[in-house]
């Protein structure tokens, strides 16, 4: 098995969450001593992290540097920072482990993060189903204070920052930005769509930057390290940084590891997750999450980075690899995903609250053998119309359904000629 | 209703957010921690402390997956439904749970002891298939498992021991 740099699971242990001391003997909270501690300017942390090239690893890919600096100089304070651990996306449990293997690197990162737009306040929004996470994090948070590194006049400099965790009360919509500040101000989380961004109006009115667990705690190791070293981490020439992959499904060992991002997909399952799990054989997986697109063998061997898997007309989202193998009926999947959406919409936005369940409905009905032909030009005509909604929702739901068309119409034109899902006898579900 | 000691600690909570009403969830948590659902009365006691109309916590109430206004066993099970749980076999962990509790989904035990529903995808995929108990996460479940689990909590009433 091919051995790369451990970043972001440099202390992982088997068996329990990395110390405050482990974390600072590895190089933790240098970043924080370096630029707070010695009055570097925020610009050039920005900059910094601008020129490393790192994109926001919550799904969306946009260039962190980029959000730090939409935040306007002549902004009014007091400035908030969300560090958004909703991580309700299907397929995906990255931030979970990441929480559990180093919470002080989240910390540190969530720190220098605030202190790039002049921030005082941070939340931690983390979903019921991690609560041991938001314990670990509530613990550690108190010893950063201890030690200084956070609160009043942090390392005796002018500069006040602290974090609270935020507990969520458990819903998908949660995790994406603008619902998710309604969520932290205890309204009903709807999306709001832009403009104005949070980045000049967020919660409270005032400038709020969200970013992904996973993105902030890159950043301690790119202020120590530098930009240039954190793009030679990437296996690509194009992209930056290592990648933590979250896989689960048919393979013989599911779970998280941090490789350089766009190791290739075989790579991923032959040697990092030991292979397809006895007996099956890899049919296809969704790469990012349950709002990308099924991802066939012809692909098996694609670089996985955000911008490879663009050329293909798909996306790394998440980078939560759910791999299905030969026996996997993918109409069922997509049932079961249509299930999840349909079930989890806001129900703010016609498209998306009527739209997919209608889908699913359709979906359902081919599923136990009472599919027609007219069925599949009804989805994809209800995949482009749900585009029509407020927020990346409904959009994202439409990606597995426009994929199984795509890739896989012989085997929904199956579940209609047969009258049933020819999967059904052979599956375990 | 609400006990004043309870009260008190949820005054102090909001005490300290930027808005009364950014504390919502954690009240309503507090107050389910204790009677184990949202009634009424706790509703309308809940948003007076949080400055709210009963009808604008009632959105959030209504809202999410882990707060209740109808009556919940002492442990309410959740368990996963989604993608990879799915093709790991949840519908045998929903069926022998129902069996072995003699409840439908959605029903609660004579006892009072347990409460069974369906969740969206937990974020422990690399565990499938998994459960969730009062916010304590079961992976990678079996029915020796889930029996051991749920003999461990009718007898003792305690989660130590687990994951």
């Amino acid at each position: 098995m091919p051995v790369y740099p451990q970043v972001l699971f440099k202390n992982r242990k088997p068996d329990r969450v990395a110390t405050l001391d482990e974390y600072r003997e590895s190089g933790g909270y240098e970043a924080v001593e370096k630029f707070i501690g010695g009055g570097i300017a925020h610009k050039e942390v920005i900059r910094l992290v601008g020129e490393s090239g790192l994109l926001g690893r919550g799904g969306a890919g946009f260039p962190t540097g980029m959000k730090w600096a939409a935040v306007p100089d002549s902004s009014p304070f007091p400035r908030y920072l969300v560090a958004n651990c909703d991580e309700m996306e299907p397929g995906t449990f990255k931030d979970r482990v990441l929480l559990h293997v180093d919470p002080h690197c989240v910390i540190e990162g969530m720190i220098l993060a605030g202190y790039s737009f002049s921030a005082s306040k941070a939340f931690f929004f983390v979903r019921p189903s991690y609560e041991s996470g938001a314990l670990i994090l509530e613990r550690e948070l108190e010893n950063a204070r201890r030690a200084g590194f956070l609160g009043n006049r942090i390392l005796g400099t002018d500069f006040c920052f602290d974090i609270v965790v935020h507990r969520s009360g458990g819903r998908y919509i949660c995790g994406e930005a603008s619902a998710l500040l309604n969520a932290i101000m205890g309204k009903r989380p709807n999306p709001v769509k832009p403009p104005p961004y949070p980045t000049e109006k967020g919660l409270w009115e005032k400038p709020t930057v969200v970013n992904n667990v996973e993105t902030l705690a890159n950043i301690p190791h790119i202020l120590r390290n530098g930009p240039q070293w954190f793009k030679t981490l990437s296996a690509t020439p194009h992209g930056t940084g290592t990648k933590i992959y979250g896989i689960s499904g048919k393979v013989s060992r599911p779970g998280a590891v941090e490789l350089p991002i766009g190791t290739r997909l075989s790579e991923i399952i032959e040697q990092h997750c030991g292979g397809m799990a006895p007996g099956s054989k890899f049919k296809a997986c969704l790469p990012g999450g349950a709002s990308t697109r099924f991802l066939t063998g012809e692909h098996y061997d694609i670089p996985m980075d955000f911008e490879d898997l663009k050329k293909i007309g798909n996306r790394l989202g998440t980078a939560a690899i759910m791999v299905f193998d030969q026996n996997t009926c993918l109409v069922g999947a997509t049932l079961n995903l249509l299930e999840f959406f349909a079930r989890e919409s806001c129900g703010w936005c016609t498209p998306c609250r009527e739209g997919l369940p209608y889908m699913r409905e359709l979906l359902r009905r081919i599923e136990n053998g009472e599919g027609k032909e007219e069925y599949i030009p009804n989805l994809r005509l209800l995949c482009k119309e749900v585009w029509n909604s407020y927020c990346a929702l409904a959009p994202g739901a439409a990606e597995p359904v426009v994929s199984l068309l795509d890739f896989f119409e012989d085997e929904v034109r199956q579940h209609i000629s047969e009258k049933g899902c020819p999967f059904h006898a052979k599956a375990d579900h | 209703m609400l006990p004043d000691e309870l009260k008190n600690k949820l005054r102090k909570m909001i005490a300290g957010a930027e808005s009364p009403r950014e504390k919502a969830i954690d009240v309503m948590f507090e107050i389910q921690e204790l009677q184990g659902w949202m009634s009424d009365e706790a509703m309308v006691e809940a948003a007076e402390l949080l400055g709210m109309t009963p009808l604008q916590l009632e959105e959030l109430a209504t809202f999410y997956d882990y707060i209740y206004r109808s009556p919940v066993g002492k442990y309410v099970i959740k368990v996963c439904d989604s993608t990879v749980c799915w093709l790991e076999g949840h519908q045998r962990v929903v069926d022998y749970i129902c069996s072995r509790l003699g409840i439908p989904l959605g029903g609660t035990t004579a006892d009072g002891l347990f409460t069974l529903l369906p969740v969206c995808c937990i974020g422990y995929c690399d565990r499938a298939p998994a459960m969730v108990i009062n916010k304590r996460v079961f992976g990678e479940l079996t029915t020796e498992k889930i029996d051991r689990v749920l003999a461990q909590l009718a007898q003792t009433a305690d989660f130590s021991g687990w994951e």
